[in-house]
């Protein structure tokens, strides 16, 4: 497997985004179908969906709920294995692996960011960045520390390392949620509706969190039904029934950090 | 994956609940230490029984006649009064034995003690010297007859407590002094030991010993002995021993294969595995029932982890999503029910040897702690975290990601 590093080759990976039209594929997904059997029905998730993301990329996936939204996150997500189609995740055939295989490639590829933030409860801050890097045996303890101190710091939290959960406000949770995902130096962040438990200002500080670190050359997708927040991505991929419908390059992105500026400071 | 970081996982989760754990504890805990305690118990009951059994003589083995049938019927007679035991067996058996060390004939005769005005009733026994050896049995004061005494069939005793008490005032030192049994004068040149009462409740000390040729030829007048005692050389060796000491007398008693033995041989082992069987029998019962509660204690480990199972089953789902293979969550959950159980284990041995303790000073009972019931209750503790761990932590690590991160 090939190891990306997004942090260190910056500049230069950005350079050759806009240089060269061949770049480096992270998704690559061709006629993708899930179908499940319910009974003795057959429920057809996804009929034959075919997209690819690029390093570098912010793309939103959209959709009413039973668009398939849930059902492709789940497999770009390498929760879940398609049923007919291929799904490569930087360069690796996901349908070939087994179980176990898939939950070392999770931990080694990619990042995950919920709507319920799942941090574990009464559990540091560290201590819940640093969980993907325990089951990576490769990443020694004092390297797992600075490592999650890094993250950590990446999403402004480095004040608020022995905090619990519960000791954090909602915003500063996801926040600790995006360290985790950020840890393990992912080649894809994936988020699923996270801001979708925020209030509105909250949703805009994530979102210009998120834009930074695209900024900064994370490829991310990110799953909403909320048109305002697909306005923030380069992409937005709209599914209905199954199928894309649209797939589009935003013309006017908007920028959250200057959303979060136009918000009268006395809104809080 | 590491083992050293899924150890960590474990005790983190287990950090987070510390009250359940130490409540799921709480059961081994009680199983483990009633299994030491009941165990110390019956160990302990069964060691004093032996204790007193081999305060009487370690290794003993007794020779007694025995009623022999007679060829035309007739009476039987007591076994005091026969008189087939003689010292040509005694010779025999010294010379012919492998497996024995000492042995002593005895012969006794009931008379009363005479000191001044001071008297008792109470029995005097013949042996050689080495019957001390035999009934483990040191002097107080003084020292024992000889065996020129033994020859010269010389008028010197050896006293037991309960005689003294009874013949001497206080603080009178009786070695020295004269005193008379049935009329005959005897030097008391030794005192003995106390020895107290033996298993059956006899008073041990109530004796006068001296040697068994004085008592023979100036008391009872008979050429023949009583009671023949000898020693083993070890506990082990007491059954053949007995074997031994059968065939040298069958053969000095001219007995042919069809005659039965003129002649009982009895070990302290005999007495002491009847003692120790009842014991055995208590301590199985004890330990029985506290097994049970400890069994318990390992269903109260499965009970907690199921609920554990359900109660985390998002925290499953977001570990699996973050990379965390089956394997991998079925190690943790494993990893915490053994740790709960080797706490509680540990705890539980620390508990049951407080209580044994405990139980000694306060009832004072007997209990005897041992290394085999502790690392046994310990490795039935740890099988029991793997086995009634074992199935929820399956149970975890088969859910699917996708519907465990959707619990609620």
């Amino acid at each position: 497997m090939k190891n990306f590093q997004p942090g260190k080759t910056l500049n230069l990976k950005l350079l050759k985004v806009k240089l060269k039209t061949m770049a480096n594929k992270i998704v690559d997904i061709h006629d993708l179908k899930r179908e499940f059997i319910m009974g003795s029905e057959i429920v057809r998730a996804l009929k034959g969906v075919s997209f690819s993301v690029e390093e570098g990329e912010f793309v939103t996936i959209m959709g009413s709920s039973g668009s398939g939204k849930t059902t492709l996150l789940n497999i770009l997500g390498c929760l879940d294995k398609p049923t007919d189609g291929t799904y490569l995740l930087d360069n690796v055939d996901v349908k070939k692996l087994s179980r176990n295989e898939l939950a070392q490639l999770r931990n080694r590829k990619i990042g995950f960011v919920f709507q319920s933030y799942n941090l574990l409860a009464r559990t540091s801050a560290i201590e819940n960045v640093e969980l993907p890097l325990l089951y990576n045996p490769s990443v020694t303890t004092s390297h797992r520390h600075q490592m999650a101190i890094k993250a950590l710091e990446a999403v402004r939290l480095s004040d608020r390392l022995d905090h619990l959960p519960n000791q954090l406000s909602g915003g500063q949770q996801q926040r600790v949620a995006i360290a985790r995902a950020l840890v393990n130096e992912p080649v894809m962040i994936l988020a699923d509706e996270a801001t979708g438990n925020l209030d509105s200002k909250t949703s805009y500080e994530i979102m210009a969190l998120i834009q930074e670190l695209n900024r900064q050359g994370k490829t991310i997708v990110f799953v909403t039904h909320e048109p305002d927040i697909a306005s923030f991505s380069n992409r937005t991929i709209t599914l209905k029934d199954g199928k894309i419908i649209k797939d589009s390059k935003n013309q006017n992105v908007r920028s959250a950090k200057d959303m979060l500026a136009s918000i009268p400071a006395n809104e809080e | 994956m590491k083992l050293f970081n899924l150890i960590r996982i474990a005790l983190r989760a287990l950090q987070r609940n510390k009250l359940r754990a130490f409540l799921t504890m709480l059961g081994i805990i009680i199983g483990v230490g009633a299994v030491i305690s009941m165990v110390a118990i019956g160990q302990g009951s069964k060691k004093s029984i032996q204790d007193q059994l081999s305060s009487m003589g370690s290794n003993m083995i007794t020779i007694r006649p025995n009623s022999n049938q007679t060829a035309g019927g007739g009476a039987r007679l007591d076994a005091t009064n026969l008189q087939t035991l003689t010292l040509d067996d005694i010779k025999a058996i010294q010379s012919q034995a492998q497996y024995l060390n000492e042995v002593s004939p005895a012969v006794q005769g009931r008379g009363q003690a005479i000191n001044g005005s001071l008297n008792w009733p109470t029995t005097m026994q013949g042996v050689s010297p080495d019957f001390l050896t035999i009934r483990n049995w040191p002097l107080k004061e003084g020292d024992t007859f000889t065996d020129a005494d033994v020859n010269g069939a010389a008028k010197v005793c050896l006293v037991g407590q309960t005689v003294i008490e009874n013949i001497f005032d206080p603080g009178d030192s009786p070695v020295g002094k004269t005193i008379r049994f049935s009329k005959i004068p005897f030097k008391v040149i030794g005192v003995l030991a106390e020895k107290g009462e033996n298993a059956f409740g006899q008073d041990q000390d109530d004796i006068i010993l001296a040697p068994y040729t004085t008592v023979q030829k100036r008391i009872l007048a008979i050429p023949y002995i009583q009671t023949i005692y000898a020693s083993a050389v070890n506990a082990e060796s007491s059954g053949p021993a007995t074997q031994e000491i059968s065939q040298i007398l069958r053969t000095t008693h001219k007995l042919t294969n069809d005659n039965q033995d003129d002649f009982t041989v009895r070990t302290q082992a005999e007495l002491i595995s009847t003692f120790s069987s009842t014991s055995q029998l208590l301590t199985v019962l004890l330990a029985a029932i506290a097994g049970i509660s400890l069994l318990v204690g390992g269903i109260g480990i499965m009970n907690i982890m199921y609920v554990s199972v359900t109660e985390r089953t998002k925290e499953i789902g977001l570990r699996m999503s973050i990379g965390a293979r089956g394997v991998d969550i079925l190690m943790q959950f494993l990893i915490e029910a053994v740790v709960i159980s080797i706490t509680g284990g540990i705890i539980g041995v620390l508990f049951g040897l407080l209580a044994s303790k405990l139980i000694t000073v306060f009832l004072s009972w007997p209990t005897l702690v041992s290394e085999s019931s502790i690392i046994l209750s310990f490795m039935v503790c740890a099988i029991t975290g793997i086995f009634f761990g074992y199935y929820p932590a399956q149970k975890a690590s088969r859910l699917d990601p996708i519907e465990a991160l959707r619990y609620e």
